[in-house]
């Protein structure tokens, strides 16, 4: 099977831009670096038809090997076809983006996040304050023989806080 | 003419019935007729399909009359059909569950009208990739359930839910183009997409070549079967869709990237060669994704990660390609379709009758609704693994597996397996106990909903919420009716295993798909011993 060495030139350029592109966080970008992927695809399926031949319509005088190869071509068809769909509900979806939020730009997810920053992860006592069961006051929490405000206490638990002023009875040290 | 031939409509009728709903676009209630009507007939169908290949046996259809290798052909054999009635039966159930959450709420008006003719094309789209016999026909099979999922997943167009739908939209077109790249590679390579005809020819490629194709759609499937590490976009994107739409998702489409790669596996590169890296995938998608359930408080996204982690437990079986192996794997995979999805169909109840999905909100649900109590306990002690539970009897028929094969790996997987049930059931012990178990009062952040009864009866100070029914009957009987499938598959699990065993030992011998394609004058290759040759 020969190849087009330009058809393949050009296909890994595609590649390379749209692998570049969908690794960008705007939109709009990751959107044409899907398009530049699909694109290249295309070019790679119509290379493994080998060099086009003669139009794949059927003549008692020409011999089988000098067909172009038709399956590739469905091929692209369909995943042209495809690829044409995904494309405009992007730009839907993009365009919803920009409304609801003012940004072409891939949000993080809350979630994520706040599992992200949770310190140490205890099952029952994750609550960030001591919880509204608690007979203490929400507001503050006694502790080494001072009153301080719960969500500072919360925060002194956590490993590697840096919110940990010394008390009066060790200032000195 | 035998049964088989009607396999075709396994794929038409629900598009049929899509055509229809969407001209009925503005009559619910016809459209709600329609497409339950339709999908039941769809149902039938299946079994009917099932029941003419359930002693064995394996039927091809060629569309159009185009004989293979050029014409696309749909096969139907155990696995297959079996895929089909489990699959049909959850969607079926979903959808009258989303009929009555869309009856309960009144949705009169667009954009929810359109959730029938999609959910209708996904259904199609899943038909079509369990039934395709080739490899270009399975992309545009997954290409049509993933575009129906894609409008699904964004259905109404909040924040949320865009956001969630860029994220699941980039990474389905990227694993979809890995796809199509591997098909452009294998018709490279071999000059066909025919699944069986591949199956003669991939065995006399070399070791180099093959094994590059094997990766490439192993990568574009894992993708889809949210197989670690391509599985963290999973967790993202479902929790954020309509109930049902989570449901079905959760249930049927990483199933579909599971089906593909065991026929990646059995028919089109069998032997062992990559079952090394398979299994350490399989036991990093146990173990990472149960710890990920661990650190969530969202009943939803626990579900999701719970949903990754038990992958895991099929690609196990799947990478032992032993009969034993492979057939658990295909019995859990029927059961985890029905226990997943009826877990996030629960969900959903939960979230309408305590008001939040946050396990930080909940708590007395156990109390205020015993029946919901139920409807979430007994699916959720199938997910972990609790005798006499279907679950339980599929993990075990894993671990017998795993000790058969006896290797180093295959030990640390059984070990690893079972430390992932005890993690899931400490998971979904935590939800039980934080939604149901405590007073309302004792939650973090009680929802103003829970609280309401201790003042009064349920029906008193939260009767400005009586607009909207808490527990629409529909929605329940859905509900129940998909638990009782669940535990039907317990009840009947000898029968189950006894066809899944046979599917299994099917589709490792190759011999019946082949010959039920290509004709029964074939040789079939023998499969590729370890350590390579033909």
């Amino acid at each position: 099977m020969s190849v087009n060495l330009t058809l393949l030139i050009i296909m890994g350029a595609l590649y390379a831009c749209g692998i570049y592109l969908i690794l960008e966080r705007s939109l709009t970008r990751v959107l044409l670096g899907l398009m530049l992927l699909a694109n290249a695809t295309n070019l790679l399926i119509l290379a493994t038809g080998g060099y086009a031949g003669l139009a794949p319509l059927y003549s008692k005088d020409i011999a089988a090997g000098d067909y172009s190869d038709p399956l590739p071509q469905a091929l692209i068809l369909t995943s042209i076809v495809i690829s044409f769909a995904v494309t405009a509900f992007m730009l839907g979806i993009i365009y919803r983006t920009w409304v609801l939020a003012r940004r072409d730009e891939i949000q993080a997810d809350i979630e994520d996040l706040r599992v992200a920053e949770t310190p140490s992860f205890d099952a029952e006592d994750d609550a960030e304050v001591p919880a509204e069961t608690s007979e203490f006051p929400m507001a503050t929490v006694l502790a080494g023989g001072r009153e301080i405000p719960a969500e500072q206490a919360a925060a002194e638990e956590k490993p590697g806080s840096e919110n940990i002023t010394p008390g009066p009875e060790e200032g000195g040290k | 003419m035998n049964l088989a031939s009607l396999a075709p409509l396994a794929v038409v009728l629900p598009i049929v019935g899509a055509a229809l709903t969407f001209l009925l676009i503005r009559h619910s209630r016809a459209q709600r007729v329609v497409s339950i009507l339709l999908l039941s007939l769809t149902l039938l169908l299946e079994c009917l399909l099932l029941a003419s290949v359930w002693d064995g046996g394996t039927a091809a259809v060629s569309i159009g009359g185009w004989l293979p290798p050029w014409g696309i052909v749909m096969v139907v054999d155990q696995f297959s059909s079996l895929m089909l009635v489990v699959s049909s039966a959850v969607s079926l159930a979903v959808l009258v569950y989303a009929t009555g959450q869309g009856m309960a709420d009144g949705d009169q008006d667009a954009p929810v009208s359109i959730f029938h003719p999609t959910y209708l094309i996904l259904v199609a789209g899943v038909s079509n990739a369990f039934l395709s016999g080739d490899l270009f026909n399975l992309y545009v099979g997954f290409e049509i359930l993933l575009t129906a999922s894609y409008v699904l997943m964004t259905l109404g167009g909040t924040g949320p839910r865009i956001r969630a739908g860029v994220t699941y939209v980039v990474v389905s077109v990227v694993s979809s183009v890995l796809f199509l790249i591997s098909i452009a590679m294998v018709y490279g390579a071999t000059g066909t997409v025919n699944m069986a005809d591949l199956a003669m020819k991939l065995g006399e490629l070399d070791q180099g070549t093959r094994t590059l194709l094997h990766v490439m759609l192993l990568v574009a499937f894992g993708i889809k079967a949210a197989v670690f590490p391509l599985s963290f976009w999973l967790p993202d994107s479902y929790p954020t869709a309509p109930a049902p739409v989570t449901a079905v998702f959760a249930g049927l489409l990483t199933k579909v990237g599971v089906y593909a790669m065991v026929r990646t596996e059995t028919l089109l590169f069998p032997g062992d060669s990559l079952n090394t890296p398979l299994m350490v995938a399989a036991l990093l998608t146990m173990v990472v994704g149960i710890l990920g359930a661990l650190a969530q408080s969202d009943i939803k996204r626990l579900l999701s990660f719970t949903l990754v982690s038990h992958i895991g437990y099929m690609v196990f079986g799947l990478a032992m390609s032993s009969a034993a192996g492979l057939g658990a794997a295909v019995f859990y995979v029927a059961h985890h379709i029905t226990i997943q999805t009826s877990l996030f169909l629960v969900t959903g109840l939960i979230e309408r009758r305590g008001g939040s999905s946050s396990v930080d909100r909940l708590g007395g649900l156990a109390k205020l609704s015993p029946l919901l109590a139920l409807l979430f306990f007994i699916p959720a002690m199938n997910l972990a693994g609790i005798p006499p539970f279907s679950g339980f009897l599929g993990k075990v028929g894993l671990m017998q597996a795993g000790i058969e094969l006896g290797t180093p790996l295959a030990y640390v997987l059984v070990i690893g397996g079972v430390l992932t049930s005890l993690l899931t059931l400490l998971a979904v012990a935590r939800v039980w106990n934080r939604a149901f178990w405590r007073r309302p009062s004792d939650a973090e952040h009680p929802d103003p909903v829970l609280l309401a009864p201790a003042a009064g009866r349920a029906d008193g100070p939260g009767a400005k919420r009586n607009t909207v029914t808490l527990l629409p009957r529909t929605m329940v009987g859905s509900t129940v009716g998909l638990v009782v499938l669940g535990l039907a598959l317990t009840v009947f699990a000898g029968p189950l295993f006894t066809v899944s065993d046979q599917a299994a030992r099917d589709m490792l011998d190759r011999t019946s798909y082949i010959h039920a394609v290509l004709g029964g004058n074939i040789d079939v290759p023998m499969v590729a011993t370890p350590g390579g040759g033909k």
